[in-house]
């Protein structure tokens, strides 16, 4: 309990400012309120309740996505590390595992749950292959919609859907290839997508910043927007932020789980015979911001922008499909006309019989 | 150590698995980061901004508005009410308020004239419409196709502070029957009013009194929530501090040589922030500083959840199973509407109808009075020729009797020259003669 701190002179209570009024200046409290509990208040309500986050990752087989992700969160979270498979055999069709983890980091419990593409972009004719992934997606839409919509509602619907995909762009080092294009021009519009190039350790840093210059302008050319969305950006201060980010994406990554000795410190690498590659080295990869990007600053807000814009324009869509657009024609309006001064007729179709008019009184 | 990994493949499956949980504890091997969310979420919340509604119910002259300006230590506008008022209204106010860097967007609801009238049976209806009016349109608004949740003012109410007059006996009838038709719509905190009226040993009394009468009658105050440790020990010990015993007051007095909020009265001064004075303090600890987050959310959860979900049953929607189709709001939605729509067209039908029977009556009447108008039009014709034709036959008369006299005239004239040719003289003399 805080005590009220008053200052000597007299002082004459201050006024609050109606909503909607601007008066001069913000409301002078000279005694303390504690509105500003309300801060710990949530923190403490949020650390209780437990976080949820769910990351996608789409890339073809061989790019490092299991990797990729287990160094982002420092642990085993990957499907490969769950899954103990005899061989690793290439799918026929694309499946989608979803694996889910507790992970708690000083007190906070976040669930994350890591959806897995494998067959992705393997086969050899690779037409529709974004459709089981965008049926996935609006499945979650779906599952939430429908618990929204109940009557008996849980009070915490419980959130499957996807906040994140991340893209992996292999590094070819010349442009997007067709199919990315064609998956990223679709799932923009459905989910947030994070473009990453993978194994970026094959490429040199010119190589790197003439893939990225290229991949930013097809990007623009087809009209794709990536997160951070430029239509998102809140204020001006949000906007500086992310264009900062923008002018970095895709984010070039190099994804390790094992650890080496590089002067005298224990670092996440990978270790060649010309040098050991810094995982977490802003000089050697891009990792870092891309973690920041994910986990440290962005994710709330990335959450924020999954549930009001795309979950809401998906629930828009499909509650619009099932009412049928009312062809609703109005019946033609009366007239009245007056033809001359002394008469006039009515026209209502289609029942109305002529009427005689009055004839000039002369 | 079990895990769970599943294939996804058809919907069902998916409920399935959400509703298994079948997640796994996983070590991390270092920092990551993510425990910088609840700051994140903070930020986020407060950019936005806060709201939070409270509802003061009481007989007028209890101080309710003393206590807002107190609590908030602002002056809201104004003026106290007159007693004099027909019925129960409810006046609510917005502020915005900042503290820090914490914006809050407060509204606080009065009603006025509750109390007043001598049949005091309806006062409590227009407050519980009051509650359900905020409810409803929330409910309109999460049910629109378009919506802005994000941004959507939340007016619901989140706390009510039912004021009880400091009689020192027990609760009036009124009081109860407010309270037993407001608790189940929203968190009720009564407080003992202008308690500085009550010496300590009858507020002890009064508040036991209060107390067992409020669960006697099964009416559900609300409770400071105890599951959270960090929190669980203040509220539970607030908890059997209920009511709280409050004064209000936004004069300051010095004592020692501070300035205090305070009422001075002959006999002493009452501060309002001295525990052993009065629970001012407990009852802006409890309803600010701790559990503000909590009202809102009990609010959201629980009231605002019981009350929709009666309004959609009443409207006829129903949960279907699992099994059965699945949408079953939209169905119902559309049966709804299509049986909307069909009644609109009937009336649509039916009001045209009674426009062209209108319609036709009107005709008929005008074709009527043109009908008169042209037998009056026609009568006066027959009329006017008359007239002319007598007219002109008098004048034909008269023209005659004319040519008659002037014949005569002429007559006699010619008569006259022969007679003075005849006898002109015997004229001139009998003028001579006229003449003398």
């Amino acid at each position: 309990m805080s005590e009220a701190v008053a200052p000597d002179a007299m002082v004459s209570p201050a006024v609050g400012v109606p909503y909607g009024e601007k008066a001069g200046g913000p409301v002078l409290d000279f005694s303390y309120v504690g509105i500003d509990a309300i801060l710990e208040q949530m923190r403490r309500k949020a650390m209780k309740q437990g976080f949820e986050l769910n990351i996608m990752v789409v890339g073809q087989s061989g790019l490092g996505k299991s990797t990729l992700m287990n160094t982002l969160f420092k642990s085993k979270v990957s499907r490969k590390s769950v899954l103990a498979t005899a061989q690793e055999k290439i799918p026929k069709t694309i499946e989608i595992k979803s694996i889910s983890h507790d992970i708690e980091e000083k007190g906070v419990r976040m669930k994350l749950t890591v959806i897995d593409t494998p067959g992705f972009g393997d086969q050899i004719n690779n037409e529709n292959c974004w459709q089981p992934i965008m049926k996935f997606i609006n499945d979650q839409y779906e599952a939430y919609l429908q618990e929204e919509i109940n009557i008996n509602r849980k009070k915490r619907i419980p959130d499957s859907r996807v906040h994140c995909c991340i893209y992996f762009i292999p590094p070819t080092g010349h442009c997007l290839r067709p199919l990315d294009v064609e998956f990223m021009r679709r799932l923009s519009k459905v989910v947030n997508i994070v473009p990453v190039i993978a194994k970026a350790d094959t490429l040199t840093l010119e190589e790197r910043d003439f893939f990225k210059k290229k991949i930013r302008e097809e990007l623009r050319a087809n009209g794709i927007d990536v997160y951070p969305q430029k239509e998102f950006d809140e204020d001006a201060e949000d906007r500086m932020i992310n264009e900062k980010i923008r002018e970095m994406i895709p984010f070039a990554v190099v994804g390790s789980d094992q650890e080496y000795q590089v002067n005298g410190r224990r670092l996440l690498g990978r270790k060649t015979k010309w040098g050991t590659i810094e995982v977490e080295n802003i000089a050697h990869c891009e990792f870092a911001y891309l973690r920041d990007l994910l986990i440290r600053t962005h994710m709330q807000n990335i959450k924020d922008i999954t549930s009001s814009i795309h979950y809401e324009m998906y629930r828009v869509r499909r509650l619009n499909e099932n009412n049928t657009v009312v062809a609703h024609t109005p019946p033609a309006p009366l007239q009245l006309t007056s033809t001359g001064c002394n008469s006039f007729a009515m026209t209502l179709p289609p029942l109305q019989p002529s009427t005689p008019s009055i004839s000039q009184v002369g | 150590m079990n895990f769970v990994i599943i294939v996804i493949s058809k919907l069902s499956d998916l409920q399935h698995y959400i509703s298994c949980q079948g997640a796994r504890a996983v070590p991390l091997a270092g920092h990551v980061g993510f425990d910088s969310m609840p700051d994140q979420l903070v930020n986020k919340s407060v950019n936005h901004g806060f709201c939070f509604n409270i509802l003061c119910v009481g007989e007028t002259g209890l101080g309710k508005s003393t206590l807002m300006d107190t609590l908030f230590n602002t002056k809201f506008e104004g003026e106290p009410t007159q007693h004099n008022q027909p019925g129960v209204t409810l006046k609510s106010n917005t502020y915005e308020l900042q503290e820090s860097n914490v914006r809050l967007k407060l509204t606080v609801v009065n009603t006025v004239g509750f109390g007043d009238q001598i049949n005091k049976e309806d006062s409590y209806k227009s407050i519980v419409e009051f509650i359900d009016a905020q409810f409803e349109a929330y409910l309109q608004e999460e049910l629109k196709i378009k919506r802005t949740l994000h941004s959507y003012h939340d007016t619901r109410i989140h706390a009510c502070l039912y004021f009880i007059a400091p009689t020192g006996h027990s609760l009036k009838s009124l009081d109860l029957v407010t309270m037993k038709k407001l608790d189940s719509k929203v968190n009720i905190i009564p407080i003992v009013a202008k308690s500085d009226a009550i010496s300590k040993s009858e507020l002890a009394k009064f508040k036991i009194k209060i107390t067992s009468e409020l669960v006697s009658n099964g009416v559900q105050i609300y409770q400071f929530p105890t599951d959270d440790e960090s929190v669980a020990e203040i509220n539970s010990t607030m908890n059997s501090h209920l009511p709280f015993a409050v004064v209000g007051s936004t004069e300051e007095v010095k004592i020692g040589n501070k300035m205090v909020k305070a009422r001075q009265y002959p006999w002493g001064t009452v501060q309002v922030e001295n525990e052993n004075h009065c629970d001012f303090v407990k009852l802006r600890e409890m309803l600010i500083r701790v559990n503000m987050e909590d009202l809102r959310e009990q609010t959201h959860t629980r009231h605002y959840e019981l009350y929709r979900r009666c309004k959609l049953e009443e409207m006829g929607f129903k949960d279907t199973d699992p099994d059965s189709k699945p949408f079953s709001l939209q169905e119902t939605y559309e049966a709804k509407r299509n049986e909307f729509m069909g009644e609109l067209q009937k009336k649509e039908e039916e009001m045209r109808q009674m426009f062209v029977q209108r319609v036709k009556e009107k005709e008929a009447e005008l074709k009527e009075a043109e009908k008169e108008l042209h037998e009056k039009f026609d009568r006066l014709k027959k009329l006017h020729q008359d007239e002319k034709k007598k007219l002109e036959d008098k004048k034909k008369s008269l023209d005659d009797e004319l040519n008659m006299f002037k014949q005569k005239k002429t007559a006699a004239e010619l008569l006259q020259n022969q007679a003075q040719q005849a006898g002109g003289s015997t004229t001139l003399k009998r003028d001579k003669e006229r003449k003398k």
